[in-house]
Parts: C-alpha cells; structure tokens; sequence
C-alpha cells in the first residue's frame, strides 16, 4: 500500500529534479546577456500578448522599446500608465511622446458618384484593384470600411453617410485603420505632424480649404458648428490660426471668394462662423486643451510680437521648442494692436487671443527692446538662442511723391496718425482739424478715414488715382465709409500742399486723372490730365499709400546681420522654409514680403515654424513637390477640377447679414464702440447649415 | 507506415477529426504568417516530445509498473522539454527563435502535443513507427491550421452578419472543414 504511494511519488520527484536542474544548468549554459531593462519594461505592459503594438508579443515589443525602435507608448493597451513606467525605466521624462491619433480625411461617401457598379469582395483593398475603386473621385473613400475592421479598438465606426468616423477619445493611434485603407485617407498622425502638413495637391481639400492662406480646415469647422460643438470648431480652427478672435473682424476672407455655393446662391459668410464659434468659446469660459510636444532642448528667438511674431511662436511652442518674443513697442500685436482702430478690432479681444497664446507656458516676452539698439544677432546666439524670426512687419510709410511731404504741419504717415490714437501714451497724441484728406485705397485708408470721423473731423475725404472699383480695399470697409459720410475723390493725383505763413497745410491741389493701359498689376494706369488742377481745403493730410520694412539693420558694415539679403526693404526669405541667407535665420510677415493680409502673416508664421523646426531637428527643409500653391488674390492654381463652373441641386437662400451698429447713430460717428456685430446662435446654424461641406468635387446637396 | 502517416495527416486528424489542440486552432489562424509560424513550432516540438515521452514512458514508467500516472509525467517531461529548446534556439539558433520563439510557450501543454504523445502510447507504436505518427500528426495540425487561416483571412472581408462575425464564423467553417475531412474515412 505504501509502496503504492512511494514508486509514483519518487518517480515524479526524480523526473522533476531531473527536468529542473537541466533547465537551470541549460539557463547557465545558453545564457544569452539581454538588457534587464526589457525585463523591467515588459513588466510594465498589458502582457497580452495581443500584438497590437506590431511586434510578436510583449517581450519583442520591450526589446524594440529598450532599442529605440519603439516609442514609449508603444504598448496600446497599456496605454498612457504602461507608458510612463516604461519611460520611467528608459529614464525619460514621463509623458516623453506625443499621442497618435487617427483622422479621416474624407467627406464623400454615399454623395461621392460612382463610375461603375461594383459587386465584387466587400473591401476597400479588393475594390481598389479594379480602377482604384468605382469612385469617381481618384482619392476618395470606397466606403467598404476596411478600416473599421481593422481597427482592434472600437474607435471607428461606419458613419450614416457612408465615410468612416473616429471616436478620438478610443484611437490609440495604433495605424492599422492606416494600413488598412489603400487610399492613405486614415491617416495617423501627432499634433505636430498635423502642425507641419502642408497643404498637397494630393489633399482631400475643399475650394475654401485650398484658398485660405492660414490653410484652416474650413469644412471642418462648419460642420462642427452645425453640430452645436462650438469648442471643437474653435479647436479645428486654431489648429491653424491661433488668433480666430482677431482674424474673425477683420479678415477679408478670400476664403469666402471661392465659396462653391456662389454659383447658385451667396457664398457662405465663412469668417462670422468663425468669429462666432470663438467669440462662443471665450464667453462661455468653455474649458480648452491645446496639446504641446514635449521640449526639445531648443530654444528660438523672435524678434517682433506681431501678428505673425506671435503665432510662429505659438505653432514653435506646440512642437516643443521653448521660445522668446522680443518687442519693441511696450505691449504686443505688433500692427493690429497699433494699426487697426478700436472700432473694428477691440483691444480686449485682442488680449484674449494674445492670453491664449501665452497660456501655452514656454513663451517668454521682453516689451521695450530693440532690435539693433538694446540687443543683435551677435547677443541672442551669445544669449543661447538656437535660431532667430525676424517678424518686423512694415512699420515704415511709402512716400507719396508730393514735394514737402515730410516737412508741411499736418501731414502724416498712416501708421503715426492710427498709432497715435490706438493707445494713449504711445506715439504723439495727434490733433486733427476740421477737414482731413486721406490717400490710398487700401483698407488702411479705409482705417485713417474712418478713424477721422470718429475724431470729429467735420468733412473727410478719400483722394484716389484710380476708381472705386479699382480700390484693394474690402467693399464692405468702403461701404461703412459711405454709411459714415465720407466723400471718395476717385482718379485724382495730388501735386501741391497749400500752406499758411506757419507752415500749416490749409489746403491742397490734384490733378485730375484718366485710366491709361494696363499696368504690370493688371489695372489701368492713371494719367493725369494737364490743366486739371483742382484744389481741397483740408487741415490734415494722411499719406496712406504703402508701407515697408525698416530693415536698416541689415545695411550696416560689419555687423553680423548684414549678412541678411533685403529687397526694397524686406527681407528676402525662401518662400517655402523663410529661411534668409543666414541658415539660423528666418523671417515672415510683412518683414518678409510685400505687406499682405493678416491671415496671409499666420499663414506665413505656420511656414516659418515649419522651417525653423525642420532647421532645428537636421531634416529635410524643402517643400514636398506636391506642395499646393494657390494665389488666393488672384484666385489661381487650385487643384484642377474643383473650381466649378456650375453647380446643382442648389437652393438659394441667402447669406445672413453682417449685424452693426447704426449707420448715423452717437455711437457709431463718435464713438470707437466695435461697429460690426457677431451674429447670434440662431443665425450661426443658419448660415452653418447652408455649407455643402464641399471635398475635392462632391458635396452636399440641398435637395 | 505510408498508411500510418496518411492515416495520421488525413484520416485522423488531429485538429478536425479528434478535435484536440482548437485554441492554438481559432487563436492563431486570423492570419497566415501566424498559422504558418505555429505550425512549424508544433511539428519541432511534437517530433522532440513523442521521442522523449516514448522513451520516459518505456524505460521508466513501465519496469516500475507506474503506467497510470503518464498524464503526470508526460505534462511535467513536455514542458521542461520546451523550455530547454526555447533557451537551447535563443543561444545556438537565434534565427530560428526569431520565428518561433513566441509560439512556443503558446504550446507547452498543449493537448494536440499531449494526445500525440498518449496515441504512440495506446497504439503501442515501436520507435520508428512512433517517430512517424510524432511528425505525421503534427503536419495534419500545420495542413489543417493553413487551410482554415486561408478560408479565416478571406471571411475577415466577407460580409459576415454582425452577431456571427469573427470566432462564431470561425467555429461554423471548422464545423465544414471537420465534414468534409470525414471524406477521408474508409481511405485506409
């Protein structure tokens, strides 16, 4: 009976004596040295061995982690815990990756024509092998949701309009929705990769998309607003335009130009949408999280705080690099703080915009300080700066070409006259007369004339060579100067000022002009006609024809940044990468180019960033070949086949009305009161709904 | 001892006709680069566990009388035996790891390994002919893993109702697979 007991027992015992001491010598003996910290890190994953990551299970996945080849948060599920520890064992500061999260880059589905009736293997790899697929639209969705399938995370699902939608707060960022789609229309991406996407002429882009120069994703944003998710509209936008407040005033929307609704019915007002939903966000205190890329040791200069100084800064900081703004004027915003009158942009808007910017932490600012005067090129690389912006603008006024300009009491350059009354204290306190004349037809014109009223000039002219129709300026800024009594003198060429015993102006005389042939800018040229002169009594003159960059800087022997080229003043700059001829150096904005529009500067401040973190991080700095260039003034090279010449299934309802004070009434004359409105909540969806969220050549119909 | 190879590829197979080792079966047929892998690791070591169960049982188990406790013994004897080959292929052979390495902790015990090993037993094979079913079976498991891992990959892009998708539609195939392998009854 015992024996019974004993014989098994030995022999089990023996066996796994046996079977233990061979593993534990064969330990010994096929030791192979692995790094304990792949122990360390497999400890800290999922051990599911799901292979989600890609590697063939946990251990290979640590192995890849431990060599590098596999960022810390390569373990999905994981996730953000699994992560941490795993940084925490490399010795790397927690939270050292960026999140990857998939986006679907295509609107067309069920509304997208199809060239033929497919029946063949319900996927999109299968479809896509006859013809790329039955769409009709080369890079569009097949709709066969072959990313659906593949995705392990239930974080996309089929929408009701036949394109595939992700659940971002469930994407993991895994790729394999990516993989999956043979169109590249999945595409898994970190905020900073999303920062550097240039617009391609591959993109899935909208007329809209293809002409705003800051590149904003407009559809998007629209629809998002449809949806009553106004914080996430405020979010697409500021993917691209960090300044949404400012640029919803004053923006003269080229965007809207290209509308595709236009062919049948108004262009939607694309610019109040976005003032509103940002307008929306910052009222209702609603809570935003803009991600920023971990540090990457580098720091930039940017010298100048304006417009484009302030959002390189921005789009620099979101992709890690610390930064410091140095600005000459005491408070930031460069030109729209000093240059736009209270009335279109208020100056507490603008600090909100400025505040959220400066929210992002790592963003230092020095007021007060001059470039060539308090510090140069030569301090700031002493002073540890990795690479310098230069975002100057064109603080400098174009002259007229009238004899004595510079020397007669009472004429003065645009950006002195409107700098004087933005903010007191700043520039000369500059008293007007009763009558003022004003020169120019662009929107700065608009400014100083507007502005004169306001400052109780009885009667205010406009003295343009050429007619109108022919002003750059926005036709709703001419239309509130009809509505505020301003008197436009077309096709006129001031030649004389007419002066009292003290040199004060009291007058001027113009000749009057006719169109000639057209011009290099491809409009007629004025051409005065002799014994036409007429005269004008007017107290003061603003000369507000132009302006350029004080780059005098650059002129200067020996100094290190005379090594930088300029071009009638500018700066000249690659216009791909704005890198200058000195490779740590940069510039955008008006310092960069002929003066433009304020979105034309962010734009340019997002190209910039690119460059200067390109320059930083040793990669390729040029442009992919299929870059997308569109002339969004002259309204060319958009991508062949978008720009309709007729559209269907349109009804036409109207655009909704810019809301503004009062034409004629206290406030609007004599008050800088904001003249133009948001419009409401009701209005906004109105005008949101009437978006046909438009891709490449399908959208969405009203009938 | 073709009969016997045939009998143990076809006739019986392991996976369709004995329904032993179904959760390597379903869990590593989605893709083929998988059930391929797993193929091969099972085939390696059915063929060093048949030898090493064979000769445990014969020269230990038997002369002592203690035949009953071979499930015991064998579990104990296979899986040390795959923890020696992992660590003897990471040293000597890190290529081969490299392919199979994952795969074989998935079939320490496994029970298509084990039944092979207790079938050499109940049919009271001699060596070679033990040698024989140990590489036969496991190249039925490979032939009918790779026929369904192909069927599985094309099922993934079928339109499959929601409720059935996935393993429901993976058993319902292993259902038709293990019909028409009952084809092969009578061959021999």
């Amino acid at each position: 009976m015992i024996e019974a007991i004993i014989g098994p027992l030995v022999v089990m015992t023996g066996l796994a004596a046996v079977a233990g001491t061979l593993l534990g010598i064969a330990s010994k003996v096929f030791y192979v040295w692995e790094d304990p910290r792949i122990a360390e890190v497999a400890n800290v994953m999922a051990g599911a061995n799901c292979g989600g990551c890609g590697f063939t299970g946990c251990d290979a996945c640590a192995a890849a982690i431990v060599e590098g080849r596999a960022p810390v948060n390569a373990c999905l599920v994981g996730g953000a815990t699994s992560a941490e520890k795993a940084a925490a064992v490399m010795g790397m500061e927690v939270g050292a990756a960026e999140p990857l999260t998939s986006e679907n880059t295509c609107t067309g589905g069920f509304r997208a024509p199809e060239k033929y009736y497919y029946m063949g293997v319900q996927d999109c790899r299968a479809a896509y092998m006859l013809y790329a697929g039955a769409k009709e639209c080369g890079v569009g969705c097949l709709g066969f949701g072959s990313c659906v399938k593949a995705c392990q995370f239930d974080a996309l699902k089929m929408g009701p309009e036949g394109f595939p939608v992700v659940t971002v707060e469930k994407c993991v960022g895994c790729g394999a929705c990516e993989k999956a789609c043979p169109k590249g229309i999945m595409q898994v991406r970190t905020p900073s990769q999303r920062i550097l996407h240039m617009n391609l002429v591959t993109d899935r882009l909208a007329p809209c998309r293809q002409t705003c120069p800051a590149e904003i994703n407009i559809p998007k944003y629209i629809n998002h607003i449809k949806n009553k998710e106004y914080d996430k509209a405020y979010l697409t936008v500021m993917e691209r335009n960090p300044m949404p407040l400012s640029i919803g005033r004053v923006c003269p929307h080229p965007c809207e130009d290209a509308c595709r609704r236009q062919l049948g019915d108004d262009p939607v007002s694309i610019n109040q949408l976005k003032r509103f939903c940002s307008d929306w966000v910052f009222d209702n205190g609603a809570p935003v999280k803009i991600p920023v890329a971990p540090d990457t040791g580098y720091k930039v200069a940017i010298v100048g705080g304006g417009p484009s100084g302030l959002s390189a800064a921005y789009f620099l900081r979101r992709l890690g690099h610390k930064v410091t703004i140095f600005e000459w004027m005491p408070r930031l915003a460069g030109m729209i703080r000093y240059g736009i009158p209270e009335y279109r942009l208020p100056k507490a808007i603008l600090d909100r915009d400025i505040k959220r910017i400066l929210d992002l932490g790592g963003i230092d600012v020095k007021t007060g300080v001059k470039f060539g005067v308090d510090f140069d090129l030569g301090s700031l690389v002493g002073g540890g700066f990795d690479a310098v912006l230069f975002s100057i603008g064109a603080w400098k006024h174009a002259s007229a070409r009238i004899p004595e300009e510079d020397t007669v009491k009472g004429v003065v350059p645009a950006t002195l006259f409107l700098r004087s009354q933005t903010e007191p204290g700043v520039g000369d306190p500059y008293r007007i007369g009763k009558h003022v004349g004003v020169i120019g037809g662009g929107n700065v014109a608009m400014d100083c004339l507007r502005s004169s009223v306001r400052m109780g000039a009885e009667k205010v002219y406009c003295l343009y060579r050429r007619t109108i129709a022919e002003m750059p300026a926005n036709v709703v800024e001419i239309e509130a100067c009809h509505h505020e009594g301003i008197e436009f003198i077309e096709l006129c060429s001031p030649t004389k000022f007419l002066t009292d015993d003290e040199g004060n102006l009291t007058g001027i005389e113009y000749l009057k002009n006719e169109l000639g042939e057209p011009d290099a800018s491809g409009r007629r040229k004025p051409v005065p006609v002799e014994g036409s002169e007429t005269v004008i009594e007017i107290d003061n003159f603003v000369l507000a024809i132009g302006q350029a960059t004080d780059s005098s800087f650059a002129e200067i022997e020996g100094a290190a940044a005379s090594r930088i080229e300029t071009f009638k003043g500018s700066i000249v700059v690659d216009p791909d990468t704005h890198q200058t001829a000195i490779p740590y150096v940069f510039s955008s904005g008006d310092s960069a180019g002929p003066p433009g529009l304020l979105v034309a500067a962010i734009g340019g401040a997002r190209r910039a960033a690119r460059g200067i973190h390109k320059y930083l991080m040793g990669e390729d700095m040029a442009m992919p070949e299929t870059r997308l260039r569109v002339d969004s003034r002259r309204m060319k090279g958009h991508i062949p086949g978008t720009i309709f010449d007729s559209i269907e299934g349109v009804e036409r309802k109207g655009r909704i009305a810019q809301p503004e004070l009062e034409p004629g009434s206290h406030e609007r004359q004599h008050t800088y009161a904001e003249v133009d409105l948001t419009v409401t909540e009701e209005e906004a969806l109105k005008e949101a709904n009437r978006c046909m969220r438009c891709c490449l050549t399908c959208y969405n119909r009203d009938v | 001892m073709l009969e016997l190879a045939i009998g143990a590829v076809l006739v019986n197979n392991i996976l369709l006709i004995q329904y032993l080792g179904n959760c390597p079966f379903l869990g590593t047929s989605k893709k083929m680069d998988t059930a391929v892998g797993m193929a091969m690791a099972v085939v390696f070591v059915l063929a060093m566990a048949g030898i090493v169960t064979w000769i445990i049982y014969y020269v230990l188990l038997v002369p002592f009388g203690l035949e009953y406790i071979r499930t015991l013994a064998f579990i104990l004897v296979i899986a040390a035996l795959v923890q020696f080959v992992e660590l003897f292929l990471k040293k000597s052979i890190p290529a081969l790891y490299a392919g199979l390495g994952i795969f074989l902790p998935l079939i320490t015990t496994n029970c298509a390994v084990f039944g092979v090993c207790i079938i050499n037993i109940d049919e009271e094979f001699v060596f070679l002919k033990m040698l024989v079913s140990s590489i036969a079976y496991p190249v039925g498991f490979g032939l009918a893993l790779i026929l369904f891992a192909g069927l599985r990959e094309r099922l993934i892009i079928g339109r499959v109702p929601t409720p059935m998708q996935d393993t429901a539609i993976g058993l319902v195939t292993a259902g038709f697979m293990s019909l028409s392998f009952l084809g092969f009854k009578g061959m021999i």
